[in-house]
């Protein structure tokens, strides 16, 4: 019942701020020089002067800003994102074409970035300034500093065009007609290297964080508490320590969702994965707006939904924080 | 920082020699060997165009995909221009009325036939009313008769000289099936993206920001031996990296249009699984220009405008940024224009004292700083040749004592800032040249195209001589007459230079050795492929 109160108040409480992001947002692609149907015959290598009116004034570009803005809020309001001209398609479908795959993506790198940094913080920890410790932190040191774009395209060039082991770019094998398991295989071929560059900076970010917090916790009373009282070296790391150590990092990773989705913008491009973040990348060079509103809207949910459940985990970890 | 470009530009210059023996006329792929049927041929698209419907957007990008599923009424080989669904034209003596023969027996990918009621409908609602280009061309059309099923008859209120209409064919004449837009919103209609052709493949499937699929079509009209491929893939790859690492690794056979970077080329050029070269883009000849905003009262001086020609060193931008892929441009027509093309034409060398002198004569001496004038250049974003391109000549121009800030944007930015704020002293960006003068570089000189309209003269120059001269070459029936009346016009505007048309310049391809009979026509990557194969 509790929770229940809680999530409706939040859920109201995201309403303004969504409200505030579509608005700020839709005025800010404003200010952007020039409109989808400029990009459009830039792509097509030029057209005449009735095309591009015509254009104009189907796509209701010809309208004053205020009186876009209005339509597109009310069309909202109904749950419809509106064409997006470039697909020709509805944007809810668009998106929901991409939404999968970026999903898919997303949630592989953070759970990778996640596991491995937590263990390997905390192994390094464990073993601070010993040669363990060093190994893992240079190391972390090095993920951290290199460009995703940079990381991504090296390996390319190592596992693809040299060594021929996995595939340069896109989902699948097309054209292959896999199916069942080896389709699933397919898959996950293709999203080795993407998952690789998407996740080592955040893994270096949680394997940092988690080290300096497993250090902090380790100083901690109620630690030494337990080890007086005769918790073995295991028990006093797993229930004692992490536990506690791992409060910021659960709040890093709610903070970082939102990050994740900008540094796959990077990793689809290169890797050519049909995901949302190439997707915006895409609508941004075509100025797609009613397919970057969608793409904002969607993303502020998604930020909004786990900034949520990151609440309410840290609420299961720390049994003193009170949902209200 | 000019001192940064040169070295940058130098330093690739030592790669070159191995490539200009063969840069400018590489052979097509070998057609010798027994022909291999089956097998997919998968293609790097560098940029998705979205719709798939040749009748409504006139674009290379669009060709490259559609041109194997859907046909147009002629097309063009290496020697004339030849029957596709059209069998044969003729024009009546004064010029308004076309009549077209169409091939018999020709079935939609669907199973209807294919008839005059498909092309009627098709020009009357689509190659006037909608399609880019074409709604220019096809102005005076007024309609298309159908005196029986496979004869067309155009019918025009003004004379449409004959050379003029079948030039424009081959990328402007695709009929697209009646019986699945009639009745429709044409621009919503669902077939834009899953298109029904009468060529040799059929569509399967379009995954977007992935691929485009089509299969062979077993009942193609050329006979049951074509195609030779059984499948073809376009895969969109924008980042030119990856898609350079997919040809190496194998994935991707051909890259068209410069899909890769120049650096890239010149690389995979001495690569020996690779062909790389211009063939095949004859018809796709585009000029990197230098543009004037004649609104400038110092652009506005002719002797001006003979100072910027004289200050460029076309020939180091053509080794060093074209990478030899390219030759000087000799006015509105490039030299892959047929008979409407001539070289009798005054040429500007590269003199940096004689632009120094003209520029004194003008008026525009140095000031206290050496600078004689200060310009805004934009460059457009289409690609790394016209990006370096634009920092060659603003560097070229501070040589001469002409300051010149750069103003780099993206498309629609550009767009903008050029043809509809004006906002601008020079620019430059490229025009691809489409088989037809009218149809294509006129637009650049004829004054009087309203604000806004990208691609035609909002350079601000207005010459009636010259608006004149335009009109009457393309309603001039008799092409021998209207050949020389493009000699003159040539001759004309590389006398009074309303624009410059710096360098012409194909397209270059990188093609896997294993394809086989690519390159073959002059616009290939339109072209339909259906006798294209691939060693297994």
């Amino acid at each position: 019942m509790k929770l229940l109160r809680y999530g409706l108040r939040r859920l109201l409480q995201a309403v303004p701020v969504i409200l505030l992001i579509t608005v700020g947002t839709f005025l800010l692609l404003q200010l952007a020089p020039g409109d989808t149907v400029d990009a459009l015959v830039g792509d097509m290598g030029g057209a005449d002067a009735q095309f591009i009116a015509r254009l104009r004034a189907e796509y209701g570009l010809d309208q004053p800003v205020w009186v876009q803005l209005w339509r597109y809020m009310l069309k909202l309001f109904q749950f419809d994102f509106g064409w997006s001209f470039v697909y020709e398609q509805p944007v809810s479908a668009v998106l929901m074409d991409r939404l999968g795959v970026t999903l898919l993506l997303m949630a592989t790198s953070l759970f990778f970035a996640f596991t491995i940094g937590v263990a390997l913080g905390a192994i390094a920890a464990r073993r601070a300034y010993s040669l363990t410790d060093n190994v893992i932190s240079t190391l972390g040191l090095v993920f951290y500093s290199t460009p995703s774009f940079f990381l991504g395209l090296m390996m390319i060039v190592l596992f693809s065009v040299k060594l021929g082991w996995l595939p340069a770019g896109g989902i699948e094998t097309i054209a292959a007609f896999y199916s069942g398991l080896d389709y699933v295989i397919d898959v996950a071929l293709h999203l080795v290297m993407p998952t690789a560059a998407l996740s080592l900076i955040y893994l270096a970010l949680y394997l940092r964080l988690m080290r300096a917090s497993v250090l902090e916790t380790a100083e901690q009373d109620y630690v030494r508490t337990a080890r007086a009282k005769g918790a073995g070296e295991t028990r006093l790391m797993f229930h004692h320590i992490m536990r506690n150590a791992l409060l910021p990092v659960v709040t890093l990773l709610g903070l970082q969702f939102s990050t994740v989705l900008g540094g796959s913008v990077v990793v689809e491009t290169i890797f050519t994965i049909p995901g949302l973040g190439q997707l915006a990348y895409q609508s941004v060079v075509q100025r797609d707006m009613n397919t970057l509103m969608g793409i904002i809207f969607l993303s502020a949910v998604v930020v909004l939904v786990v900034n949520f459940l990151t609440d309410l985990v840290y609420a299961r970890l720390d049994s003193r924080i009170e949902l209200r | 920082m000019r001192r940064l470009i040169a070295t940058a530009l130098l330093g690739t210059t030592a790669a070159l020699p191995a490539l200009l023996g063969h840069a400018w006329a590489q052979d097509g792929s070998p057609d010798d060997g027994d022909v291999q049927r089956g097998g997919t041929l998968v293609v790097q698209m560098s940029s998705e165009q979205r719709i798939l419907n040749p009748a409504l957007r006139a674009s290379t990008g669009v060709y490259n995909i559609t041109g194997k599923i859907v046909e147009p009424l002629i097309d063009r080989t290496y020697e004339e221009y030849v029957p596709v669904l059209a069998t044969e034209w003729s024009s009546s003596e004064d010029g308004k009325t076309i009549t077209v023969k169409l091939r018999e027996g020709v079935e939609w990918h669907d199973g209807e036939p294919f008839g005059c009621e498909d092309v009627s409908f098709t020009a009357m609602n689509m190659w006037k009313e909608l399609l880019n280009y074409s709604s220019t061309l096809q102005q005076y059309l007024d309609a298309v008769d159908c005196p029986d099923e496979h004869t067309a008859v155009f019918r025009y209120s003004q004379p449409m000289p004959l050379n003029l209409f079948v030039a424009a064919m081959p990328d402007l004449g695709h009929p697209m099936p009646k019986h699945l837009y009639e009745g429709t919103d044409i621009l919503k209609n669902d077939y834009n993206t899953a298109p029904v052709g009468t060529g040799p493949f059929k569509f399967v499937e379009y995954q977007r920001g992935q691929y485009v699929m089509a299969e062979r079509n077993e009942n193609y009209w050329r006979g049951e031996e074509f195609p030779y491929l059984d499948r073809i893939v376009w895969r969109f790859i924008t980042d030119k990296s990856a898609a350079a690492a997919a040809l190496e690794a194998g994935e991707v056979h051909i890259s068209t249009f410069l899909g890769i970077s120049t650096d890239d080329i010149v690389r995979l050029s001495k690569d020996d699984r690779f062909m790389v070269g211009t063939k095949g883009y004859e018809n796709n000849v585009a000029h990197s220009t230098v543009e004037f905003n004649h609104r400038n009262p110092a652009l506005a001086d002719l002797r001006v405008r003979k100072a910027i020609y004289h200050a460029l060193d076309i020939d180091f931008a053509i080794q060093n940024i074209m990478r030899g892929f390219a030759k000087p441009g000799r006015g509105p027509i490039p030299s892959t224009g047929g008979a409407n093309y001539t070289d009798d034409v005054p040429t500007y060398d590269y003199d940096p004292e004689k632009a120094k002198a003209l520029l004194d004569e003008a008026g525009y001496t140095p000031d206290a700083d050496g600078v004689r004038l200060r310009f805004k250049h934009r460059p457009a974003p289409w690609g790394e040749y016209t990006q370096l391109w634009g920092e060659y000549i603003a560097q070229a121009l501070r040589e001469v004592g002409i300051e010149v800030t750069l103003e780099t944007n993206d498309a629609p930015g550009f767009l903008n800032g050029v043809y509809r704020d004006h906002d601008f002293d020079t620019a430059n960006g490229w025009h691809q040249f489409r088989a037809d003068p009218a149809v294509s570089t006129m637009v650049w000189l004829r004054s009087g195209a309203p604000v806004g309209t990208p691609w035609s003269n909002q350079f601000g120059y207005k010459d009636t001589d010259l608006d004149t001269m335009i009109d009457v070459a393309a309603s001039e029936l008799d092409p021998e007459k209207r050949a020389e009346m493009y000699h003159e016009i040539q001759r004309y505007s590389m006398e009074v230079l309303p624009i410059i048309f710096a360098i012409e310049h194909p397209f270059i391809s990188v093609t896997s050795k294993k394809v086989h009979n690519s390159h073959n026509n002059p616009r290939w990557v339109s072209s339909s492929w259906y006798d294209t194969w691939i060693e297994q």
